[in-house]
């Protein structure tokens, strides 16, 4: 079970409260996840990656265990504890504008 | 008794103003998605309870939202504006090509008949069709393929296109306005588009001809129902008028103090009483002398009176922004204007007198009004 931590937006948008929970068939990866977010909640399609493109939207940022994964491949292992559920996975707004 | 439905799209959220028709006394409800940016707001006029709102913030992108019930509750509808396809280039702002980037909706026209049925202008410069309440977008992709696309330039807002009018006459024929390529005309419902350009002077913008069949930073343009060959404009400078559904444009700038602004309306009624909120330049986006001014023509332009009545007359700096100004079907014509300051004015007598909705919104983007039974 993987833990997602959403910022308070897109938990408005996805009419979710607290972290969203959630089960991946395979490795656990920032892509996967995300797929099976966006599964869950197709309202997040496009506020997190581009439609098109899949890149990261470029004031989203992504961090788990005190590393920041925002430019880690889509592919590349979540940390264990992420895939154990002991840790979140964090999308972040980054700090910018007013 | 009739009563109206004020639609305001702000940076920081949605608010929807009611009132019934002696416009004297409001219902402020809001924000909806607050945090979030309201480019555009807008109801169909085919079923008043359908409302459209363009949702967006550079964090996580557009959002379209629809409701069924005038506006109590909203459902997110299809996001993905995918460029129909080879995406190609227009020119960036230094003059080389760039690739087409879908950024954001600025506008979005329901259909006069179809409830289903909106258009969607965007940024990077296209338009959007959707045929399901907005649940999936299409291309109408004859217009950025347009010969001219791969030159079409951004203004300093964006290469956006902010206008879609469609002939209330002729489901067939449709204006859109882009800044800064100018406007086209289709007469085939979007599969061919036509520049519409011919007599716009844009000096000492960006083109080498100021007069070149593309390339106009044009910031509205409006059309009384009743005579939809008759088209008005307001240009980066001038304001104009077109007589023959956009072939040619005639400046009635007249004795505006400037020609420079950005919203542009018809009176619901008069078709030949059009209105302007002027600002001093391209440089000094505020009323000229610190005082916020509605211009009315009942001429059809050239001879412009001032409104002032109920508006600040002193240290004044806002500005109305494209689609921030509308009109209501009443009789006498409700006229209603949103600032960049956050104020929403409404005159319930065509603009003679103002009296302030509210105050203290965030910056308002679009106002819209719905004249409701």
């Amino acid at each position: 079970m993987i833990r997602v931590a959403l910022p308070a937006h897109l938990r408005t948008l996805a009419r979710v409260e607290g972290e969203v929970r959630l089960e991946i068939a395979g490795p656990a990866t920032i892509g996967s996840v995300l797929d099976e977010l966006e599964m869950r909640h197709p309202v997040l399609r496009g506020t997190i990656r581009d439609h098109v493109t899949g890149q990261r939207r470029a004031f989203v940022r992504f961090y788990a265990c005190e590393q920041d994964l925002s430019n880690a491949p889509p592919d590349a292992p979540l940390p264990s504890a992420v895939e154990r559920g002991e840790e979140p996975f964090l999308v972040v707004g980054a700090m910018a504008g007013g | 008794m009739s009563r109206v439905r004020v639609l305001v799209g702000t940076r920081k959220g949605a608010f929807i103003l009611t009132s019934d028709a002696r416009r004297e006394h409001w219902e402020v409800a809001g924000p909806h998605f607050g945090g979030w940016e309201i480019h555009h707001m807008k109801g169909s006029p085919a079923d008043p309870d359908r409302l459209y709102a363009a949702q967006w913030t550079d964090w996580f992108g557009q959002v379209i939202q629809r409701s069924n019930d005038g506006g109590r509750t909203w459902d997110t509808v299809g996001n993905t504006f995918a460029y129909d396809g080879t995406t190609g280039t227009h020119l960036w702002y230094d003059g080389t090509p760039h690739p087409w980037e879908f950024k954001r909706v600025w506008h979005l026209e329901p259909s006069p008949t179809d409830p289903d049925t909106l258009y969607a202008g965007v940024e990077d410069a296209a338009l959007f069709r959707s045929i399901d309440g907005g649940e999936s977008w299409q291309e109408l992709a004859g217009l950025r393929g347009h010969d001219s696309g791969p030159n079409w330039q951004p203004g300093a807002g964006g290469m956006c296109l902010h206008t879609v009018l469609p002939d209330p006459n002729d489901p067939e024929r449709m204006f859109i306005a882009i800044s800064a390529a100018g406007v086209f005309r289709t007469d085939d419902a979007g599969q061919s588009w036509r520049p519409m350009n011919r007599g716009l002077k844009s000096e000492g913008v960006s083109l080498p001809d100021p007069e070149a069949e593309v390339g106009h930073c044009v910031h509205r343009i409006a059309m009384h129902r009743s005579r939809p060959n008759v088209l008005f404009m307001q240009k980066h400078w001038d304001v104009m008028r077109s007589d023959d559904a956009g072939a040619s444009w005639h400046e009635i700038s007249g004795n505006l103090p400037s020609d420079f602004g950005f919203p542009i309306e018809v009176h619901a009624h008069e078709p030949d009483t059009i209105y302007v909120v002027p600002i001093t330049s391209d440089s000094e986006h505020y009323p000229p002398d610190g005082k916020l001014r509605v211009y009315r023509s009942r001429t059809g332009g050239n001879e412009w009176e001032a409104l002032t009545e109920g508006l600040p007359q002193r240290d004044c700096y806002v500005n109305v922004l494209r689609d921030a100004m509308t009109v209501d079907t009443l009789d006498p014509c409700g006229v209603y204007i949103g600032t960049t300051g956050g104020q929403v004015y409404c005159s319930a007598d065509a603009g003679d007198t103002w009296t302030p909705i509210v105050r203290d919104l965030p910056t308002v983007q679009s106002v819209e009004v719905q004249t409701l039974p």
